[in-house]
């Protein structure tokens, strides 16, 4: 038997979770989910699961990894599933790390490839933020498994499965709910979110001071777009945490991301890989950005960022 | 309070990635070696809580002889006490690593232990519930801000715009992300007594995966080629006409 571990947001399963329901069939025998907390079974049918366990403790409707890791691996353990499958998302990874803590099983989180062979599955993962690869074999039983879901685009079964709801009781302490989530506490959000803007403007080791960092915000205030910038510039103090772009900071996707002093690494490429344009200005012709960008400018971004809002400024009348 | 800190030597690749012959690690002759930026401020956090409230902090490192360089970079920053799981072999699985981890430290007590988030390289956000599963303890992941209150460590993750807080009462552990504070550079005097500070070294025997590393893959280039629209000022036209053409203007 497959478990899938599904995830809902506000009553609605996860894109992500819809992901990891489609490479459910790959591994052969009858499919079945799993979900904490109540969940709606009827669109889990188009994905050919058969039964849906319902684990009937509402303690779990508030996140608790420790409790919630608890329930999986008994579910797991009691229903003898061979392959648990899930979304890698931040929460799944927790609570399967901790099942898989005790029940001493492997784990392979963020898995781009699957193919079955016999009592191996081989897999490959995103490593390094998403700029290299891991070819690995799981093997034992249970397997753990997470999927990147930007690898899996969801994909219904050829037949649809009964999607059956069954109880299942598990054995949870209020011990297990210690590290439950306590409170929600709101953040306020100022400006265009860098994750979700059209336009990016980056800085990094090239603007050479925090000041610098003003033509970037005009830039950005004039095209509508967000500032971000290098590990370099965080680092330095000239802009917040929150403002990195890359594999320990920010994902970006914008239509342009307009790079400024920055030499290309890939921890910085891997945040903005999904761009759809990326217009690089650098002194460096060698700097490894320009293997990397669609468009590419050759100079002292100094000279040219002033000369360029000049012209944005007579466009756009101000 | 004394905490544990779990740090990783990976490549500091830079612009360029390379396999081995053997496409099995990154080709890392020329390269610097350094920890994630995440575990940088876990050590960071560590030292800044006993540099508050006293108490020791030991860096613990699975990894080959050249791991040494991380750990006493971290002792050059105020870590107390030091110790290098040693193996050459790479291929060591969380699971494997939890092991390793508890068994070198079952002897001691901590009152946290803190790790990153997920490690540069290999990223499988699993080394720290492991551990904390293992012992027993509470562990709350991804946390940006760390306070403490009553016995209890305040946790906060950010969820969107939203902070997730959680409270842990300790022992405990917590995976940290880069963000959480700005790590410190060593001081002259720090790199100088830790060129001399002793290290405890264990040999470690072959892990045993259940995952088992079988190579690295490089992404596929897209093979696009960059339009060059000039150099300094002069390009500025052959910018404007791009971002009209990219609809942004
Ligand atoms: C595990 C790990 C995670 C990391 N995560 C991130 C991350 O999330 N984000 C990130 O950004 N980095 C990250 N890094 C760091 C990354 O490897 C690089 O060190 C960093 O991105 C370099 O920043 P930079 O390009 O600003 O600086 P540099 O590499 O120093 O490049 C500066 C560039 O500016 C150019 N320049 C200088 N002056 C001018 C000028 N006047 N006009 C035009 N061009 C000029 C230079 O030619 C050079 O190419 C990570 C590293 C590791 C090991
Ligand atoms: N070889 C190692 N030595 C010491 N700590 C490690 C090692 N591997 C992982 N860790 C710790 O566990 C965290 C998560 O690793 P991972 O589960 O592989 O993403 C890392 O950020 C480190 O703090």
């Amino acid at each position: 038997m497959t478990l899938v571990y599904v995830e809902y947001q506000d009553g609605a399963l996860t894109e992500a979770s819809q992901s990891a329901l489609s490479v459910a069939s790959m591994f052969g025998g009858p499919i079945h989910a799993m979900a904490l907390g109540s969940a709606d079974a009827e669109v889990l049918k188009p994905y050919g699961v058969e039964k849906v366990l319902h684990v009937a403790d509402d303690r779990l409707n508030t996140y608790a990894p420790g409790a919630a890791g608890k329930a999986v691996h008994q579910v797991i353990s009691s229903q003898s599933a061979e392959t648990v499958v899930a979304a890698s998302t931040a929460s799944a990874n927790e609570i399967l790390s901790r099942a898989a803590a005790l029940g001493d099983w492997g784990f392979a989180s963020a898995c781009t490839e699957l193919s079955v062979d016999g009592d191996v599955v081989n897999l490959t993962r995103a490593i390094w933020g998403g700029s290299l690869f891991q070819e690995a074999q799981l093997t034992g039983s249970p397997k753990l498994i997470t999927v990147d879901p930007n690898a899996f685009a969801p994909q219904q079964a050829t037949a649809p499965g009964a999607a059956e709801v069954e109880a299942v009781s598990v054995a949870l302490d209020d011990a297990d709910f210690v590290d439950q989530l306590k409170a929600v506490e709101k953040g306020e959000q100022q400006g265009i979110p860098l994750a979700s803007a059209k336009v990016v403007i980056g800085g990094g080791r090239g603007m050479g001071s925090e000041e610098a960092f003003s033509i970037l915000e005009e830039l950005a205030g004039l095209l509508n777009g967000a500032v971000g910038g290098s590990r370099v510039a965080t680092n330095n103090g000239w802009r917040s945490h929150s403002d990195q772009i890359g594999q320990t900071g920010t994902q970006i996707g914008p239509d342009v991301y307009i790079a400024c002093g920055i030499s290309g690494a890939i921890q910085h490429m891997v945040g903005c890989k999904n761009s759809k344009n990326i217009i690089a200005i650098n002194k460096d012709a060698e700097a490894p950005i320009f293997q990397r960008a669609s468009h590419g400018v050759l100079g002292d971004l100094h000279e040219i960022l002033p000369a360029l809002i000049e012209e944005v400024k007579k466009v756009k009348g101000v | 309070m004394d905490i544990l800190v779990c740090i990783k030597r990976v490549p500091d690749t830079g612009g360029r990635v390379n396999l081995t012959s053997d496409n099995r690690q990154i080709d890392t002759s020329n390269m610097e070696f350094t920890i994630s930026p995440h575990e940088e401020c876990a050590v960071e956090e560590a030292i800044r809580i006993t540099e508050e409230q006293g108490g020791e902090v030991t860096v613990l490192a699975l990894g080959p002889e050249g791991t040494t360089e991380q750990l006493r970079e971290s002792i050059a920053k105020g870590a107390t006490q030091a110790i290098l799981l040693q193996s050459d072999d790479d291929n060591w699985d969380a699971h494997a690593t939890a092991h390793a981890i508890i068994n070198a430290v079952k002897d001691k007590k901590f009152d946290l232990i803190l790790m990153g988030n997920e490690a540069a390289d290999l990223g499988q956000y699993q080394v720290g519930p492991r551990v904390a599963t293992m012992l027993g303890v509470p562990c709350a992941t991804g946390v940006k801000a760390l306070q403490f209150q009553d016995g209890n460590a305040i946790a906060k993750r950010q969820d969107g715009n939203n902070w997730a807080v959680f409270e842990l009462p300790l022992p405990a552990v917590v995976t940290v992300k880069e963000g959480i504070n700005k790590p410190r550079h060593p001081s002259l005097r720090g790199i100088m007594a830790a060129k001399r500070a002793p290290l405890e070294q264990i040999a470690m025997d072959a892990p045993a995966p259940k995952m088992v590393h079988k190579g690295l893959k490089l992404p596929q280039e897209s093979g696009d080629q960059v339009t060059m629209l000039g150099e300094g000022a002069a390009a500025v036209p052959k910018i404007m006409e791009t971002l009209k053409e990219l609809g942004v203007l």
